[in-house]
């Protein structure tokens, strides 16, 4: 019996260490294959090159340089933001403060609904609906920097409102009270009293948000153009880190495939200093 | 100070309220409301203005699919095997439903067992405990990207499992293990205290306790999570397009490549030749995904029920 207790104690504590033995197998991978492609190529000029022109033929003989992929993935993300925070931000305040009691719990389920939404569909619906509207409305081919921001700022929607909206709510409804009482228009509590106290809560919910953009792939491929070269407008093609990897690892082979696996391991270094960055801003708001 | 006595009033019949009068009584404040106070009107305004537009994007998306792929959807697309000229989305759907069952079979015992450790026996805030959270954290906010990376390198390469079912199931257990985890976890902390005092009190160890007293009650928090991963799983394609590989066949075996539903439905919008055939399995996955995620917040409601 006793045996039996610690036996089972040890196995749910090898559960729990799974977790970590992940993130460390993961590291241990992406870092161990992607670093020995610096050993061959100089990382300073594989970041801030602007030429990417793999050689089908002979790997070896090919330009490798990412920094068009690097200022794609922060243009759309830029976009994408510009686009989803504020809507999101204000829609889920609207959620947490004004929304009558029936409407919200007709909106909360269409919100989850959202962000359960699989990327293929969102690309899909890019390809099919976004691409010819962005076409139409401003010429250009439709794949581009425009279209791509506007499809994830529909995507990161759910997330910045979900976690906007929990922020607020958990704001102490003395705050909202005491500025009504000191005579305050609804509205004005809310925005000058709640918000800025759900600050950092709302802040930990746009990095979040940078973190979904930059990392979504499969919508980006489908509407971004992927031409890997350094943007000159809102309505030309684009590149991301993401859709680098993805458009060419099919056929990749030697110093390409590592060069791709460095792309991946640069997007990975990005996506864990965001990570770092949301769980200090939502430790600040638990605090 | 005389008391108060309850006043009978007498009851007149009131006429009906209207929707009609509803509406124009909320017209009427809205009025005073912008005359007041331009300024808060229009942050108001703004605000159900976001509201909207979200809800449009939502509803037009999901309406756009639905128009235009429930008229493709032909008894032909669900044969059982896959030509160049029917693509039967049959094999992806079989594919699908094994890889989320095998990623379940991972995925769940770890997650749970991970949780039950977190929230039974570790001391809350002991260092083990926040090590395990900061990494589930890290865990759930790395791209499906870099897991298809990752599973390619480690499970198609170094574990030589090749372009199969098993190591795409492998790498979406390890996405998918820190949301059962959190979400166990969380049932399991709602459980009150008293429940297992009780049991302690009656002489039971431990592990009967967790097992027989804590776990039955969490039961529908942790299927709402499993649910939700099921969603997670079935809707992923990026993970996948290079783990298990595109082959539209039905599987041989665990180890034989074949494409989900939904990588099927990235092929096919890729191609620009099947738009038709791509709206019709956009349907499928789309009903899918939205019917889990029902399901899992009708479980979740089931609980706050149940709780009262």
């Amino acid at each position: 019996m006793r045996f039996k207790e610690t036996l089972m104690r040890y196995v749910f504590a090898l559960a729990a260490i799974c977790c970590v033995g992940a993130v460390v197998l993961i590291c241990v991978f992406l870092f161990s294959s992607g670093l020995p492609f610096f050993a061959k190529v100089n990382a300073w000029e594989f970041l801030t090159g602007t030429k990417w022109a793999p050689d089908i033929d002979n790997a070896a003989n090919g330009t490798y340089q990412i920094f068009p992929m690097i200022v794609g993935s922060v243009y759309v993300t830029a976009g994408a933001i510009l686009v989803g925070c504020p809507i999101g931000i204000l829609a889920g305040v609207y959620l947490a403060s004004f929304c009558p009691e029936r409407l919200k719990r007709l909106l909360q389920p269409m919100v989850a609904l959202m962000a359960g939404v699989p990327s293929v569909v969102y690309g899909f619906f890019g390809i099919t609906t976004l691409v010819p509207l962005v076409r139409n409305l401003f010429g250009g081919k439709g794949f581009s920097i425009l279209t791509a921001s506007l499809l994830l700022g529909m995507m990161i929607l759910p997330t910045v409102i979900q976690l906007t909206a929990s922020s607020v709510a958990a704001v102490p409804a003395s705050y909202y009270e005491g500025s009504l009482a000191l005579g305050a228009t609804d509205e004005r509590s809310v925005f000058r009293a709640t918000v800025p106290a759900a600050r950092s809560g709302i802040l930990a919910a746009v990095v979040l948000a940078i973190g979904r953009a930059i990392g979504e792939t499969m919508a980006v491929v489908m509407v971004a153009g992927n031409q890997p070269r350094m943007p000159k407008g809102l309505l030309q093609g684009i590149r991301t880190l993401t859709s680098n990897i993805v458009t060419e690892m099919g056929y990749a082979a030697d110093l390409h495939r590592e060069a791709l696996i460095a792309t991946g391991v640069v997007l990975f270094v990005f996506i864990l200093l965001i990570n770092l960055l949301f769980s200090t801003l939502k430790r600040r708001d638990n605090a | 100070m005389t008391e108060l006595k309850p006043q009978t009033v007498e009851k007149c019949p009131l006429p009906p309220i209207t929707p009609a009068m509803r509406l124009k009584k909320w017209l009427r404040h809205e009025g005073v409301s912008l005359r007041r106070h331009p300024l808060s009107y229009l942050v108001r305004t703004l605000c159900r203005l976001a509201v909207a537009v979200t809800v449009f994007s939502l509803l037009y998306l999901i309406v756009d699919i639905l128009v235009k792929g429930i008229p493709n959807l032909s008894p032909e697309l669900f044969s059982l095997t896959y030509t160049t000229d029917n693509q039967s989305m049959l094999p992806s759907i079989i594919n699908t439903v094994i890889i989320t069952v095998l990623a379940l079979v991972i995925a769940i015992p770890l997650g749970v067992g991970g949780a039950i450790y977190l929230a039974e026996y570790a001391r809350r805030e002991s260092p083990l405990v926040r090590l395990v959270r900061l990494t589930a954290e890290t865990l759930s906010g790395i791209p499906s990207i870099i897991y298809g990376l990752f599973g390619m390198m480690c499970f198609v390469t170094a574990l030589k499992l090749g372009l199969s079912l098993l190591s795409g199931a492998l790498t979406l257990s390890l996405m998918v293990l820190p949301l059962i985890l959190r979400t166990t976890e969380e049932a399991l902390l709602s459980i009150p205290d008293s429940y297992r005092e009780g049991s302690f009190g009656l002489g039971a160890g431990k592990l009967r306790t967790v097992i027989r007293i804590v776990l039955p009650p969490a039961m529908p928090g942790i299927l709402s999570g499993v649910v939700l991963a099921i969603g997670r799983i079935v809707g992923e394609t990026a993970a996948l397009l290079f783990t298990t590989g595109t082959v539209a066949k039905l599987p041989q075996s665990l180890l034989s490549s074949g494409r989900t539903l939904s990588l099927h439905m990235y092929v096919l919008s890729g191609e620009g030749l099947h738009v038709g055939e791509a709206y019709a399995t956009a349907v499928v996955l789309l009903v899918l995904v939205l019917g889990m995620n029902g399901l899992s917040s009708l479980i979740s409601k089931k609980i706050g029920g149940a709780s009262h």
